[in-house]
């Protein structure tokens, strides 16, 4: 199923920073990378369920607002305590300056 | 042959201190001892979120099944009584004995003590998971719960009994709630934050007396006035678990003394987290012990790096959080070696107070607002303090100016 959802325009999230966006019921974490390219992971820390849009963004890494978990936002792998599990992440592409993201 | 690595306290220190034995490639044995009966688990959920459900649950840090997979030895329920620093063996409660190569204390604060007669059974403190239980069961509508200290502890669990409908009367001696390391601006909010709540704070007036006859306490201020309730919570702080550090002769200041790599006076004992005071190199090494969480993590996981050998100095920022109705609380830093502060206001309320050194140099920064919404620019601010830098107070003040830019300057 290639279900790909409009989930804002290039320029809604400055580089290397982090919005939400939320659809179907569902809430995700968007982020522009410093060298310009957009991820999509779930919105919610595995940790406590804390949304990660308010998190601070420093190159790959995306760090919980709430306890300051850890994840690579490329990969969702979970980078140290006390998160330990890792974070789902969504296929991007950019098309004519509106970020899609593939929600499975 | 190893004898091992041996943690004695099985909480947020001790618990990741194992964890991270095992992810820096440690093969030999892992013992993690806890008198506590559960497993290694998470405290702050025990005045916030466990407090407020149905079922309070334990937030484990490693389930059964990981500390199996990862060899890690629990043993629960059992006290450590003594060390032979001469033969490098523990000795436990149940008789046994434990040899180590390298020993890690991680025994954590207990609250302190109210020293005051006439305290009996509806007289409790909260610190462990069992506490948490005891103490949830009679946070019901129109209980009346006095809380002692205006701490975060007392205050968490001050807006959890009033989530569930309890009567709750705050008694703080000192002129204010919070008094240690939180500014007086912020504190006005937590304390009007409990007022609209319906929670009533006396400050600046002592307890003269409390008597406890197993139904009610009734508890008497030097003031005069007399408070009567169903529970009476004490949080007026915490000290440090030192008493087998303190026998085995090791040097105690306000906690296990440690060095910056947490060794204790004796090079093959280590200690971190609640129960060890060591000196924070940004602040020049002023020797500090804290009771913070994430603090108890990040020794935990340097005390394991330096068992194995790696000789690293601690350099963190300390960094505390605290919920409270929709309010989040976040300090990095410590706020009593600023001398000036500087304000950033975020929107919706939210706003951060930083706190500058004579010199200009950022030494702390102490947030307040719904939500998450000050994490980001603490979290800057906290980086900032760790280079030591001194950006200009009216790019801190302006929310024009991105902290993030600063960083790079
Ligand atoms: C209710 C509550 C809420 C909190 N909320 C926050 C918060 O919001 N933010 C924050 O930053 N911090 C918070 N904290 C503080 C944080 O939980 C502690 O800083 C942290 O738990 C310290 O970890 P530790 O491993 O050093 O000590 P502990 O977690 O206390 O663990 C020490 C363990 O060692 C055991 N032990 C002691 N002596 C022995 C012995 N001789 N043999 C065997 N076992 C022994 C103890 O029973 C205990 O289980 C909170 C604490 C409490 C109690
Ligand atoms: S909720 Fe994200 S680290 Fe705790």
């Amino acid at each position: 199923m290639s279900d790909w959802v409009e989930a804002c325009a290039t320029g809604d999230i400055d580089e290397e920073d982090v919005m939400r966006f939320d659809h179907g019921g569902r809430t995700f974490a968007i982020y522009r990378s410093p060298d310009d390219e957009f991820f999509a992971t779930d919105g919610l820390c595995t940790h406590e369920k804390v949304h990660l849009a308010d998190g601070l963004v420093m190159d790959d890494i995306i760090e919980c607002p709430k306890h300051n978990g850890r994840f690579n936002y490329k990969t969702g792998d979970a980078r140290g305590a006390p998160v330990c599990v890792n974070l789902k992440t969504y296929p991007v592409k950019v098309d004519a300056g509106k970020v899609l993201i593939q929600i499975g | 042959m190893a004898r091992g690595m041996v943690i004695i306290g099985a909480g947020e220190c001790g618990g990741r201190a194992a964890l991270a034995l095992r992810e820096l490639g440690y093969d030999g044995p892992v013992t993690l001892v806890g008198d506590e009966p559960h497993l290694p688990y998470e405290r702050p959920p025990l005045s916030k979120e466990a407090m407020v459900s149905e079922a309070p649950e334990i937030k484990a840090i490693a389930s059964d099944a990981i500390l199996a997979e990862k060899s890690i030895r629990h043993i629960h329920s059992v006290q450590a009584v003594a060390i032979d620093r001469a033969a490098h063996a523990v000795s436990l409660s149940d008789g046994s004995a434990l040899p180590y190569d390298k020993l890690l204390l991680a025994t954590g604060s207990t609250p302190r003590k109210l020293p005051m007669p006439g305290l009996g059974p509806r007289c409790v403190y909260l610190r462990t998971f069992t506490d948490a239980l005891a103490i949830r069961a009679h946070l019901t509508a129109g209980n009346r719960i006095a809380v002692i200290g205006g701490g975060f502890i007392g205050l968490e669990l001050a807006a959890a009994a009033r989530k569930l409908g309890a009567a709750v009367i705050v008694i703080e001696a000192q002129p204010r709630i919070l008094m240690r390391g939180v500014p007086a601006e912020i504190a006005q909010i937590i304390h009007d934050a409990h007022v609209a709540e319906g929670v009533d704070i006396l400050c600046g007036d002592g307890i003269a007396s409390i008597a406890d006859d197993g139904n009610e306490v009734r508890i008497t201020l030097v003031g005069g006035q007399e408070i009567s309730a169903d529970l009476a919570v004490i949080g007026i702080g915490a000290v440090p678990v030192t008493g087998l550090a303190a026998e085995a002769g090791l040097a105690i200041d306000n906690g296990v003394a440690v060095d910056a790599e947490l060794r204790s006076s004796d090079p093959d004992i280590l200690a971190a987290g609640d129960c060890c005071s060591f000196p924070l190199a940004v602040y020049g090494g002023r020797r500090v012990r804290l009771e913070a969480w994430r603090n108890a993590q990040e020794q935990g996981a340097l005390a394991a790096r330096n068992m194995l050998g790696a000789g690293e100095a601690h350099a963190a920022v300390p960094w505390f959080w605290s919920d409270q109705y929709g309010l989040s609380l976040q300090i990095a830093g410590l706020s009593d070696e600023g001398r000036s502060t500087v304000r950033r206001d975020l929107g919706d309320g939210a706003f951060i107070l930083f706190h500058l050194a004579e010199d200009g140099r950022l030494v702390a920064a102490s947030g307040i607002g719904p939500g998450n919404a000050v994490a980001r620019d603490i979290r800057l601010a906290e980086m900032l303090i760790g280079k030591r830098a001194k950006p200009a107070p009216e790019a801190l003040g302006s929310q024009a100016v991105k902290l993030k830019s600063l960083l790079a300057a």
